[in-house]
Formats: structure tokens, C-alpha cells, sequence
């Protein structure tokens, strides 16, 4: 079925499953101009389309917030669950045990994950469930008004709600902590990074949570702010240039990659990300190293950015119930129902 | 002095934890598998060990197995609750009590026995230190099946089940049994009239208890995704299903066609239900009412987005603490309305352990046929405890799958359809789910806010053209769902409405009501909401319809009259909820208390209302033998629709 519906216009460039980038789009955003949900969304189609992934093999979810209505915005030819605040994990929790062979992509914000959906954030981590779990990060409710998340910082100040007194929750340590095999943080500032890591985070088998900070425009853009665009452009400081290469392809290290400045972690689908040491070598396969980095962001005020954590290799949750190789949703009343003879046995169990 | 045979009910307290169970239930299996019709009730505490609880089993030839507020026979095993378990014994009744415990027996109008438990236990050197307690148990067992005639040999295949043939613990506690009832046929001598005799009307059925039928009926019912939460009484509904899918879903090549699931809390078990129902599979989750509160918000959104999911809620009193293990009927109200906004819901009403069964997979066709989340209400007493059955019967309907629309489906369709058009005017939209890889298959699903081709909009028209469609599929629910039982006598003059776990006791209630005060009744027992066009002939039958149930304010009454509003004056309820499973007593009762005998209502002599009294007294209704419910016809009132049970009745009564 991977044809492309036919579309006005001429002929456009096709991808490896046939289809054009518009098969990837999604109806108009209607959030605010600048958004980085926006920027996140346009990178979500373009990952998508370079992967050749089809559509009709991705389910899409989300909760409640701006950054849950963008699932409307990209991939419309794929199913998609805009389910309750902070009950994402749950519903696609539940819909990817329907079908096997389809992998799941979430958007949360940081109140619909951090706050009124901390529990299923974290359950879903330790699940291993098959999806990219995207936060849309921006420290402030922006659909109701302004309000503070529990990503904002302490101290934050805001015009209708004063001084944030609290700590905020860092995503990637809760994931840590958690259990979760894949955990990267970017910023909507930096595409092509997202970019990257959403085709990465893709390839991996189970959970992928990205923390990507995505200012809000219109709540939370003040220059001081640490969802702010000006904040992260001063302060983010990549761990490694990261680029995705699909399965099969030849890996040509580019002539400034040089031998031990790279760094190769092969996927469970044969692709490999190849990380490219900045300043310092980093090693996304320690979670000690995850953790220590993750805090010496914090303690120094630096937007850390980049793949903070990968364990390749475990099974995802569905792996773990050893389905049958025809999806669940597919199998008939034959499958289903137990023989009549199977009634006397069952009576027979009974005194 | 003239024996009672085969009539009458026996209490034993002991402490939770102290293992009672197995002797309980060996006892209650023991007499049924005598052939003398028989229940047994466990009324236990919120505790892992320590606090007083009690059995209760009701042996009763004529097939009342109701719950009775009085015991003839009481076993005292435990000392803190000894001087109350004295007190309860009637007179003429009689008391068993281990003679460890040192305290005052105060009364002579009753026989009273002392057993030498712990004695007779550490007599067997078979016996380990630490299993004492646990087989001690099994000496009460041993002397009431001496004293009162339980076949020694019934007890021994009572065991042989519960171990699971393993000969080890099975020789160890029937040693204790035989131990006991050696010692009292050598030492007590019978004082009371109370004697079980061997009967056959218990011949084909067998005993199970409602959780387990529930889980069984799922899986015929081909269950493929159940997430959920422990909660008791609940939890082993849950259990039931992981530990009967593995056999009865068995496949040559090993792999799965299910999951469960236990999610984090009840928010997620439905949750996790309802997506995996969305994406197609056959889904349900299993709570109780504190759960079932967590699960309101999801519960709306499935209404809205119409998603077929099944709810089993098996019914406890209240909130939080005091009395969650005890048995209620007081979540009717709040899973006809859960959700937010205008929504009311599908709910089946099973009445006992068959109909957990049959409504185990009956419900999956309701919810896949109408979209919509199906709660199924059970209760403690039916869910937990073990009840005489008819047998599991092979289901009689093929599965319903619903207006589902897979890849070849679109393509015929050549991508014309829309997921919330009402193509066939009953309200029913048809769906699509996730993995159907045609281009024109998927949707975006909300939960309010989407229009006839699930795109999103605000529009007050689009908003008003789903919700009138919501109501017309409701109205359309009315034909799949159960049809009631109904209980026809001749010349009744009242209606007596009742759901759930108490049919038992308003048979038995409706029998005296007639032997006693000569009003008679017929009965309908209703098992699904909406209400079906049974349930509206049968209200317009009689001038006053007696609802009764297990609660305080009467919440199926309170339906009653929301859908019948013009006739609302009628309905009388009868509401009544303690945590104890309903008694033919406080039917009775309650009944007469509101009886308003027909001259006043129709008002054609002028004379005075009679209010007719409780008169019978317990004697007098042991005497007055149940010509029972011979008079009473049983008949199933609708065979019409698709998907309709036909159940017929379970319960020993109706054998007659």
C-alpha cells in the first residue's frame, strides 16, 4: 500500500517507500507563530521521510497541552490518539500491544509528563514500550495561560504568576532513573540535531524519550529564562555532532571525522549513529557517565545536548509477551476462542 | 426429639490468617458433593492476620441458600470473638468451641461441645510444629462431619481437589478430620437436632465462585489484552485469567495470543485498556469501586471516542478503609453516569456464578458491537465466595467483531468513509484500526470536538450531531444487551424488581411472602442497562413495584424512576446495605413494610389501608416445609434479539 496519494502539482521527489514529503504532512499548526513545537514537528516529517518509514506503520499519541495537539500537524496518514492529560503512556501502552510491527510516537509537554503524568512517564520507562516519547519542553502551561510547569526553574519569574519557588524536575534523570534505554535532550534552536535524534530514537528498539527544550513564544521567552531561545543559544553545549545512518548504507567517515574522534553505536535495525567527540569523548553507554553529566549540566548551567544515554539490545515490552508473529488485532475467532471440548475440561477444573 | 435434616446453617469464627479456609470450604464442598443444595459465605476482615472472621454455610433442602442472619450450628475457634459467637447460638442450637480457649460457657438452653484441637493435633507426630494451627482447623471439620453426618469420604475428595491430589497435605489434614471424628464419636453424645442426610440435587452442577467464571468466560470470550490493579475483592478475577489463559489459549507454536498486564495504578489499567481496545483487541480491565473512580476520566473518553472496552467491577462497600471486604451494590448509579458531560453507559448485571460466565463473554460482542465500554457489576459475595452452578456451557453465538473496516474493506470503499457517520441510522459508526496500512484507513481519535470524518472542530452543529448520535446508539444498545430473568406467579399482584447476587434471597423472600401473608409476586431480575422493553411491560404490570437491592438510597430504583418518571409513585424501594449478602429476612421485611394491600389502592370498599406485619417467626417458617417456589415459573423474558441470553436458571431452586 505504499503509494502516494495523488497530489496537485508536479511530480515531486519520492522517497524509498515511494512516497513524497506531503505524504508525511499534517494539517495547518494552529499554535503560535515560533513555536518550537513547529520547528519540532517540521523535523518529525522530514526524519520520517528521509527513513522512509511509511506512515500507516507509526501510531501516534498524545496527551493534553499545546504540544499534544501537535500530533494533528504532521503525518496524517497515520493513526493518531490525542488521549487524556498526563495518560499518554497508558493508551500507547495498551494500542501498540494491537499490532506488533508498529512503532509509537508520543508528544507530551513538561506538564502532561513532569507533573499530572510523572507515574505513567515513569511506568512507561520501566515497560521498555516500543515508542519515542518527545517532550516538548518549555517550563510553562502555556494552553491555560501562563502558568508554571515543574520543569521551570527555581526563581523563574513570570508576569501574572510571580516567583517559581521550587526545584525543577529534570526529564532525563527521571528517565535514568526510570530505567529507560534511550534517553537524548535537545533544543527546537538546534534541527538538525533534533533531527538526528529523532531518526535515532526511531531505530531504537523500546523507549526513546527526548527532552527537546521548546520555547514558549509567548509565556516563557525572556532572555534569563532557560527555556528561552536566547538562553539555549548561549548556554547549549552539544556532547557530539550526531548523525544517523540508515541500515545498509556505507558508512563514509568524512575526512574531518577521524579515527578516535568518532564514536559507533549500532542499532537493533542495523543502523548506526555516529557520534563525533566535541570537546570531550563521551560515552552515551554508561549510565554512571549519563548521570555525571546530567548533574555537572545542571551544577554549571549549560544546556547539555545530544545522546546522554543508549542500552541497545533489550527487549521492548511486546518482545517480553512472546506474541504470535500475526498480530494480536489480526487473529480470528479460531485463534481466539477455545474449542468446544475445552469447555468439559474447564467444568471438569471446577469442584 | 425430631431431627432437622438437611436445613440449616452453621458459623464457624476463627482469626484471619489462621488458615480456616481450607476447612470451610471443605465442609461447603463435602455437602455438596452430598447432593444437598448448599452455600457457604465467607465474611472476613480487612486484615492479613489476626482479626476475627466468619464462615457461614447454609445447607437447605428445598434450595434456599440465601444468606440467613442466624446460625443453629457455631464453631468457636477463636477466643476474642468467643463470648459473641456464644451469644449468637439460638436457642435448641449448638455450639462446637475449641476447648484450648478458657472462657465461660453462660448458656443452658443450647448443646454445647468441646473439642480437643490442639491435643488431637499434637498427637500426630506427622504433623509439623508450624502446621499445627493450619490442620487444627481440620479437627472442627472431623467432629461436625461426625455430629451432623458429613460423609468422610465427600471430605476426602473435598481435599483431594483443594491439594490438587498431592497426597502429602491431603493425608495430613484428612488425618485431622478422621482424628476428630473418631474423638467425638467415642466422647460426645448428640444433644441437638441438626443432621445433614445425602440428597440428590446437586447432581451435574458444579461449584465455582464468580471471579473465576468471570476470567473463564472472558477467555472463551477470546480476551486478548487485560490490564489491571489489585484491589480486593477484584484481584482474583485478575489472577483467575493469568492462571487459566496459559491452558485454555494453548498454541502449537508457544507464542501468546494475549497479555495482561498489571499496570501501576487503576488510571493505567484502563487506560492501557482502552488503547489496546481502540487498536482492536479484545480488552477489559477488572476494580472495584475506589478504582473504578480512578478510572471515571478514562471511562468518558471511551464513551466519547467510542471505544469498546470491558469493565468488570466487582462490588465492595465504600471508601477507603472499614469495610472494603464486605459485599455491596453501590456502584450502579455511578457506572450508569461515569464519565463527564451527558454519557451513560452499557452495563451488564450477572446474577450468579453461570451468568459471570456467560456475561465473561457475552460482554466483548456488546462492547465491539455498540463502541463503547461496557461495565459488568458483580459483587464480593458473588464474585469471592463459592456457589452451586449450572455448568460453563460453550458459548451459542458466534463473536460479534462490530462495524470494523479492515484494508480490502477501504478499497471497495475507494477511501470513502467516515469514522463517525451514521451510515446505518442506528448510531453505529463504522471503525478502522491501527495496522489497517490502506492510506485512506487511519483517523485521528479525540475524545469531543471531531466531527462525521473525525476531523477536529468546535462547531456547535457538530457538536449537537454527535451527541444526538451517542443517544441513538444507546437506544440501539437496548437490543444487544441481556434480556431480565423473570419469575411468573399465578395471581401476583405485585412486582418485585431485583439485580445481581440477591435472587437467592428474593425467591426465597417472595416463598414466605406467600406462605405467610399471602401476597404474591412475580419477579423480574434485570441484567443489563439500558433497560430492555421487558423491564417497561413488567413496571406497567403492577400497581406497586418493590425494588430491591443492596445500598442505602436505592439506586436502582432511582433509574427506575428516571426512566419511567410518569410512573415513579410506584416504585417502592427496598434498599439495604450492611456489607452482609442479602437475606430473604430483610426482603421479606422491607417488602411489608411498604405493602399496601390492594383494597386502599384501589380504593373501591373504603376500608382503611392494611398494613400487613412480620408475623412468622422462625420457627413457623422451618415447619411450614417450602412448598416453595413450585408455583413460581421461571421464564426468560424475551428470546428475541441477536445477541440475547437465554440463560435459564442456576440456581438449586429451580431444579424443582
Amino acid at each position: 500500500m505504499a503509494t502516494a496519494l495523488p497530489m496537485a502539482g508536479t511530480p515531486a521527489n519520492v522517497n524509498l517507500a515511494g512516497l513524497t514529503k506531503n505524504d508525511y504532512r499534517g494539517n495547518p499548526t494552529t499554535l503560535c507563530q515560533g513555536c518550537g513545537h513547529n520547528s519540532i514537528s517540521n523535523q518529525i516529517i522530514s526524519a520520517m521521510y528521509e527513513m522512509s518509514i511509511l506512515p500507516e506503520n507509526v501510531l501516534k499519541f498524545s496527551g493534553i497541552g499545546c504540544s499534544s495537539k501537535s500530533p494533528t500537524y504532521f503525518m496524517n496518514r497515520s493513526f493518531g490518539f490525542n488521549s487524556l492529560h498526563g495518560r499518554m503512556p497508558s493508551i500507547a501502552t495498551g494500542a501498540l500491544f494491537g499490532d506488533h510491527t508498529l512503532k509509537g510516537i508520543g508528544v507530551s509537554g513538561d506538564g502532561d509528563t513532569a507533573s499530572i503524568g510523572m507515574g505513567q512517564f515513569k511506568h512507561v520507562m520501566r515497560r521498555n514500550v516500543n515508542m519515542v516519547y518527545i517532550v516538548e519542553n518549555n517550563g510553562v502551561y502555556g494552553l491555560t495561560k501562563g502558568q508554571f510547569s515543574a520543569t521551570a526553574e527555581k526563581g523563574l519569574t513570570l508576569k501574572k504568576q510571580g516567583v517559581n519557588p521550587y526545584m525543577p524536575v529534570d526529564i532525563c534523570m527521571e528517565a535514568l532513573a526510570s530505567n529507560a534505554t534511550f534517553v537524548a535532550r535537545s533544543f527546537a534552536g538546534n534541527p538538525k540535531q533534533v533531527k538526528e535524534l529523532l531518526k535515532a530514537a526511531m531505530a531504537h528498539n523500546g523507549i526513546a524519550v527526548l527532552d527537546i527544550i521548546s520555547p514558549c513564544v509567548t509565556f516563557n521567552n525572556q532572555e534569563n529564562a532557560y527555556h528561552s531561545y536566547a538562553w539555549g543559544k548561549d548556554h547549549e553545549e552539544p556532547l557530539h555532532d550526531i548523525t544517523y545512518i540508515a541500515p545498509r548504507s556505507e558508512i563514509i567517515l568524512e575526512e574531518e571525522m577521524k579515527e578516535g574522534e568518532v564514536r559507533e553505536v549500532s542499532m537493533h535495525d542495523g543502523s548506526v549513529i555516529i557520534l563525533k567527540n566535541l570537546e570531550k569523548d563521551y560515552d552515551p553507554t554508561n549510565r554512571f557517565e549519563a548521570m555525571r553529566i546530567l548533574q555537572e549540566a545542571q551544577a554549571n548551567n549549560w544546556l547539555a545536548t545530544g545522546l546522554i544515554y543508549i542500552e541497545a539490545g533489550k527487549p521492548s515490552l511486546v518482545e517480553t509477551y512472546n506474541l504470535t508473529d500475526t498480530p494480536l488485532n489480526r487473529l480470528s475467532e479460531a485463534d481466539l476462542r477455545p474449542a468446544p471440548a475445552m469447555i468439559d475440561k474447564v467444568n471438569a477444573l471446577m469442584f | 426429639m425430631n431431627k432437622i435434616v438437611n436445613d440449616f446453617s452453621i458459623t464457624v469464627g476463627t482469626k484471619n490468617g489462621s488458615g480456616s479456609s481450607t476447612a470451610n470450604n471443605t465442609i461447603l464442598r463435602a455437602i455438596f458433593k452430598m447432593g444437598i443444595p448448599v452455600s457457604g459465605k465467607n465474611l472476613f476482615p480487612s486484615n492479613i492476620q489476626g482479626l476475627p472472621t466468619w464462615y457461614t454455610i447454609r445447607a437447605n433442602k428445598d434450595g434456599f441458600v440465601a444468606r440467613r442472619e442466624i446460625s443453629e450450628i457455631v464453631v468457636a475457634m477463636n477466643p476474642d470473638s468467643f463470648a459473641r459467637d456464644l451469644a449468637s447460638v439460638p436457642v435448641g442450637g449448638a455450639f462446637y468451641y475449641a476447648d484450648d480457649i478458657k472462657q465461660p460457657i453462660t448458656r443452658a438452653d443450647i448443646a454445647v461441645y468441646p473439642m480437643p484441637v490442639k491435643e488431637l493435633v499434637k498427637k500426630d507426630p506427622n504433623v509439623p510444629t508450624d502446621y499445627r494451627d493450619l490442620v487444627g482447623n481440620m479437627v472442627y471439620v472431623g467432629v461436625l462431619a461426625q455430629m451432623i453426618g458429613i460423609d468422610l469420604e465427600k471430605i476426602e475428595a473435598a481435599l483431594v481437589f483443594h491439594f490438587k491430589g498431592k497426597q502429602k497435605p491431603i493425608d495430613m489434614n484428612l488425618n485431622a478430620v478422621k482424628a476428630g471424628a473418631e474423638w467425638a464419636k467415642a466422647n460426645l453424645e448428640k444433644k441437638d437436632p441438626y443432621y445433614l442426610e445425602p440428597m440428590n440435587k446437586t447432581e451435574g452442577m458444579i461449584m465455582a465462585d464468580g471471579n473465576t467464571a468471570a476470567a473463564i468466560g472472558s477467555i472463551f470470550g477470546g480476551v486478548q489484552f487485560v490490564a489491571w490493579y489489585p484491589i480486593t475483592p477484584a484481584s482474583s478475577l485478575a489472577e483467575a485469567l493469568n492462571d487459566y489463559l496459559p491452558m485454555l489459549r494453548k498454541r502449537e507454536d508457544g507464542k501468546h495470543t494475549y497479555a495482561v498486564v498489571q499496570a501501576e495504578d487503576e488510571l493505567a489499567a484502563l487506560g492501557m485498556s482502552v488503547g489496546a481496545g481502540w487498536s482492536g483487541l479484545r480488552s477489559m480491565t477488572s476494580t472495584s469501586g475506589p478504582g473504578l473512580s480512578l478510572m471515571t476520566e478514562f471511562a468518558g473518553l471511551a464513551y466519547y471516542a467510542e471505544v469498546p472496552v470491558v469493565v468488570w467491577d466487582v462490588q465492595r462497600i465504600g471508601p477507603s478503609t472499614g469495610l472494603p471486604t464486605r459485599t455491596s451494590q453501590g456502584d450502579l448509579t455511578f457506572a450508569a453516569f461515569i464519565g463527564h458531560g451527558d454519557s451513560h453507559s452499557v452495563i451488564l448485571l450477572p446474577g450468579d456464578v453461570y451468568e459471570c460466565f456467560e456475561f465473561g463473554w457475552k460482554a466483548f460482542d456488546v462492547a465491539e458491537r455498540i463502541q463503547t465500554p461496557v461495565f459488568v457489576l458483580s459483587d464480593l459475595d458473588m464474585g469471592m465466595n463459592q456457589w452451586m452452578s449450572k455448568p460453563f456451557q460453550y458459548p451459542d453465538t458466534p463473536m460479534d467483531r462490530g462495524k470494523i473496516l479492515w484494508d480490502k474493506d477501504i478499497e471497495e470503499l475507494k477511501g470513502n468513509w467516515g469514522r463517525y457517520l451514521d451510515k446505518d441510522g442506528d448510531g453505529i459508526p463504522y471503525r478502522t484500526v491501527p495496522g489497517n496500512r490502506h492510506p485512506m484507513s487511519a483517523y485521528f481519535t479525540r475524545g469531543t470536538g471531531h466531527d462525521e470524518y473525525a476531523k477536529y472542530t468546535e462547531d456547535s452543529n457538530a457538536w449537537l450531531r454527535n451527541m444526538d448520535r451517542l443517544k441513538k446508539k444507546h437506544e440501539t444498545a437496548r437490543q444487544y444487551v441481556p434480556a431480565p430473568v423473570l419469575h411468573i406467579t399465578k395471581g401476583a399482584t405485585i412486582g418485585i424488581i431485583s439485580f445481581g447476587s440477591t435472587e437467592a434471597a428474593v425467591l426465597e423472600a417472595m416463598h414466605q411472602l406467600d406462605r405467610d401473608h399471602g401476597i404474591k409476586a412475580d419477579f423480574l431480575r434485570v441484567r443489563a442497562i439500558p433497560f430492555t422493553r421487558e423491564v417497561t411491560e413488567f413496571v406497567n404490570k403492577y400497581d406497586q413495584v418493590f425494588t430491591v437491592e443492596m445500598n442505602r438510597d436505592g439506586q436502582m430504583n432511582q433509574l427506575l424512576t428516571i426512566e419511567y418518571p410518569q410512573i415513579a409513585a410506584k416504585f417502592k424501594s427496598v434498599a439495604f446495605g450492611d456489607g452482609m449478602p442479602a437475606s430473604a429476612k430483610w426482603v421479606r421485611e422491607g417488602i411489608l413494610a411498604q405493602y399496601v394491600a390492594p383494597a386502599k389502592l384501589n380504593g373501591r370498599n373504603g376500608k382503611a389501608a392494611v398494613k400487613v406485619k412480620s408475623t412468622a417467626t422462625r420457627g413457623k417458617v422451618r415447619k411450614a416445609a417450602a412448598k416453595s417456589t413450585a408455583k413460581t415459573v421461571k421464564k426468560v423474558a424475551s428470546k428475541s434479539a441477536k445477541s440475547r441470553s437465554s440463560a435459564k436458571k442456576t440456581s438449586a431452586t429451580k431444579k424443582k
